[in-house]
């Protein structure tokens, strides 16, 4: 039921346009006038919320995409100098990262809202079906979106998912050459995953354009799920709800400013800051976490077919919902069998989710097909055993005396909260991870750890002088230039010294006017070449493992927290694994391995290296560089060092970050508050 | 009709262009190098091939299983040339979800895919864990003793 549509405007220009094209009369009916139950609570707002982020996803998509090369040899680049060269490129990428992941959470508490309240109910079939559509558009584009940074994890994430498709029996192989294009994940797989990303979302707009008609259709559900009876039952969405949903929104980029200023790469793997290798498989292949449950579900079932039916099936089983669920009661405030199922099949989609992130070893495997089980059994037993034999409370009469009788009563959000607890108190008694842990290395302090760390400028420099006298013999860094010494938030060389370090450097170039390569010295647009002219030079220099390159290594090498450290770790921002890592790499050689340990001829026993044989002689001791700030000579000072630089070469707009992320705070809580009360004035006559 | 026809080019032009097609010809690998117990990964098609040559000890292992006791059942001998049984030429794909297999590896000193626990014999053929065939054997024939062309 759209809105009263008597709107006329009284300005001349306006009734001209609005003679020909009523989008005034149009946009007053369905959002100003348009009556909303007032007992909506802030589970509601999450359909704003979902508008803002689709928008915010393509406007921050469609700047990136000036900047990015989809071709298999020049997309990993690509992305990184949006970066580091692009104006605010780090900004945008990070808010389209962590954009799809906080797009993904909203659109998970916007089905859970709907599975608790029967928002799928007669009449809203359609318009669950279109947001099952929907839901399934999303985890297309954002499957095709995490290739395109053709990092590890997005090579292999594309080989594994697209080879579901060999599953089909006598098309499947024909079908997955067809999606690649070429006999594997390749480049014309990566350039027509740019393209269908590209369009994706917009088909998504329109399909939100439908989804949003179909409400108006039939009107907004409530928390009560009784229908809206009269005009006392309803408020005008403006100024209403629209205030409501902006403090939603003001509530959710808090949450979404923490990601993209202080924990950018949380959610993420750090295996993808590692160029994408077809020889390579790491070791652990994840998908993101928004797909997890799923992939739980593909792997608990040791079929390939059946799996890949299993996981499409979990999607699927959604869309018969209304059919399957045909209690007459909508909301489960009324039905307390439905509502402590549905708290149980929170906690298993929690932990479905945390198992897709496990090893499929031991106990994880059982876990995961009990929980497989009790995913579908929740669908096709419970909703509709319940349906026949559960009695529902007796509903309120009308929803204005749902909201009488509301005052004093508990939040819905203790609800959650207390579902989350118990989820987590299952973690804390699962089983440990059957893999026998490697010894994590130690934690360092670092300068720039923490909302408010900096680069420590010394350090910066007396690393720097360990990678040119020590690891550039062998490893290169490629996506630092010269001039990148004298950025702020660097090592804060100026102009004279950067050109000075550039000019002692001889860089290939040419052909010149004779067609002959030359040398040059180089000049502060010059990035620092490598030791090696290609990879085979470099691992026949260095007994078969090439040495890799470090300007991002920082990021790319990780280890795992485990549980409950991960969960502390977000709220504390702790995320210096990977220079924890090259601390422990540098200082953990050892002369002789342990008892009983044997590493192949022409390797060295490295305490923390995974496997614990590394290629790479220890490279560093006491007195090898000195310092002209006259800070110890020592193999622990180097380590700590070069890693704080190698953390600068992999961030080097760290600083910017979290300076620009205190302020879009600060901003965004005090917006949030004028948010708030603006609310509370505008609801004071309406409870 | 006139749809289906109309349609046609756009689903057709999914599938490899000629450029990787001619990317994708047959490729020559030099086998006097590898020695006994020794294996190569040699890329084709995008697709990395691992070269065994086998010990004594791997063949006889591998011909010595009851060949109705396999998932995916091959014997030996129809996954090598004849009169040149020491020489095992697979994709090293595992038939799961794809991820590369290590050689040497496993319980059957054959290979062994670190994804999900799929475990290969030495004539690649799947032995345990959730890889539903055997490492596929791509086309491939020797041009002399010590040569072989893929493809």
């Amino acid at each position: 039921m759209s809105g009263p549509s008597d709107y006329q405007p009284s300005h001349p220009a306006l009734k001209w346009i609005e003679r020909r094209l009523p989008i005034m009369n149009f946009v007053y009916g369905s959002f100003v006038a348009y009556p909303t139950p007032r007992n909506l609570n802030y589970w509601w707002t999450f359909g704003a919320i979902l508008s803002f982020m689709l928008v915010a996803q393509i406007v921050t998509g469609v700047i990136l995409a000036m900047h990015y090369t989809p071709n298999a040899d020049l997309a990993f680049r690509s992305v990184e100098l949006v970066v580091r060269d692009v104006n605010y490129g780090w900004l945008l990428r990070n808010m389209h990262a962590a954009g799809a992941s906080m797009f993904f959470f909203a659109v998970y508490v916007h089905m859970f809202r709907g599975l608790y309240y029967g928002s799928y109910k007669e009449p809203r079939e359609v318009l669950w079906i279109l947001g099952v559509i929907i839901y399934l558009l999303m985890m297309a584009t954002g499957f095709m979106g995490y290739v395109l940074p053709w990092g590890q994890m997005s090579f292999w994430g594309a080989t594994v998912i697209t080879n579901l498709f060999s599953a089909i029996p006598y098309v499947g192989d024909s079908i997955v050459t067809l999606l690649w294009g070429g006999y594997s994940v390749g480049n014309p797989t990566l350039n027509r995953f740019f393209s269908l990303h590209y369009l994706l979302p917009f088909l998504i707009a329109g399909v939100v354009g439908l989804h949003v008609w179909a409400l108006h259709v039939a009107g907004q559900g409530n928390p009560a799920g009784v229908d809206v009876k009269s005009e006392k039952d309803t408020v005008p969405f403006t100024p209403h709800a629209t205030i409501k949903d902006m403090f939603g929104v003001s509530v959710f980029l808090i949450l979404f400013a923490w990601f993209i200023f202080y924990m950018p790469n949380y959610l993420g793997d750090a295996d993808n800051y590692i160029p994408a290798n077809p020889g390579v498989t790491p070791a652990h292949i994840v998908p993101e976490w928004y797909y997890l449950p799923f992939y739980a579900i593909l792997r608990s079932i040791p079929n390939k077919l059946a799996g890949v039916i299993a996981m499409f099936s979990a999607i699927i089983v959604l869309v018969f919902l209304p059919w399957l669920d045909t209690a007459k009661t909508r909301s489960c405030k009324y039905r307390p069998l439905a509502k402590q199922f549905f708290w149980l099949f929170v906690i298993t989609c929690i932990l479905l989710g945390y198992l897709g992130a496990q090893p499929p070893e031991g106990i994880y495997v059982i876990a995961g097909r009990i929980l497989t089980v009790c995913y579908f059994a929740y669908f096709l037993i419970v909703l509709p055993l319940l349906s026949r034999i559960e009695t529902p409370r007796s509903l309120p009469n009308s929803i204005a005396d749902d909201v009488l009788a509301k005052a004093g009563k508990a939040a819905p959000m203790v609800s959650t909260v207390i579902a989350l607890m118990v989820a987590g108190g299952v973690f804390l008694g699962s089983a440990q991870s059957a893999r026998a842990a490697d010894e994590t290395p130690p934690s360092q302090s670092w300068s720039f750890a923490g909302p408010f760390g900096k680069y420590d400028r010394g350090a910066l420099q007396r690393g720097l002088k360990v990678y040119k006298e020590v690891c550039s013999n062998c490893h290169s860094l490629s996506y630092i230039a010269f001039r990148n010494l004298g950025d702020p938030g660097g090592p804060g060389y100026s102009e004279a010294q950067t050109k000075a370090l550039a000019s002692e450097y001889k860089i290939k170039d040419g052909p010149n006017d004779q067609g002959e390569m030359f040398e040059r010295p180089g000049r502060p647009a010059d990035y620092f070449p490598s030791p090696f002219p290609n990879e085979q030079a470099a691992r026949a220099a260095n007994g078969g493992a090439a040495p890799p390159d470090l300007s991002l290594i920082a990021k790319s090498r990780s280890y795992e927290r485990g549980f409950p450290w991960f969960i502390f770790d977000f709220f504390t921002q702790f995320q210096e694994q990977g220079p924890n890592y090259i601390v422990g790499i540098l200082t953990g050689f050892e002369d002789k391995p342990p008892a009983g340990v044997s590493i192949p001829d022409g390797s060295y026993y490295n305490k923390y290296f995974p496997g614990h044989a590394i290629k790479m002689p220890k490279p560093l001791s006491d007195g090898q560089v000195t310092f002209d700030d006259g800070s110890p000579a020592t193999v622990q000072q180097y380590a700590h060092d070069v890693a704080t630089f190698l953390m600068w070469a992999a961030e080097p707009h760290m600083e910017e970050r979290k300076k620009l992320g205190m302020q879009v705070f600060i901003f965004l809580i005090i917006f949030a508050g004028l948010m708030y009360f603006t609310k509370k004035k505008v609801w004071a006559d309406a409870h | 009709m006139g749809t289906l026809a109309t349609l046609w080019p756009f689903i057709s032009q999914m599938n490899p262009d000629a450029a990787t097609i001619a990317a994708g010809a047959p490729i020559e690998v030099d086998l006097s190098p590898v020695a006994e117990g020794q294996d190569i990964k040699v890329f084709w098609r995008g697709k990395p091939i691992y070269i065994m040559n086998r010990t004594k000890k791997q063949i006889e292992e591998a011909r010595t299983v009851a060949v109705d006791s396999l998932r995916d059942p091959q014997s030996d001998e129809a996954r090598v040339k004849a009169g040149h049984d020491n020489w095992l030429v697979v994709i090293g794909i595992c038939t799961h979800l794809g991820c590369i297999p290590i050689a040497h590896e496993g319980n059957y000193d054959g290979f062994f895919c670190p994804c999900h626990g799929s475990q290969y014999d030495s004539s690649g053929r799947i032995r345990q864990g959730p890889a539903p065939l055997n490492l596929p054997v791509p086309p491939y024939q020797f041009v002399s003793d010590t040569k072989i062309q893929i493809g």
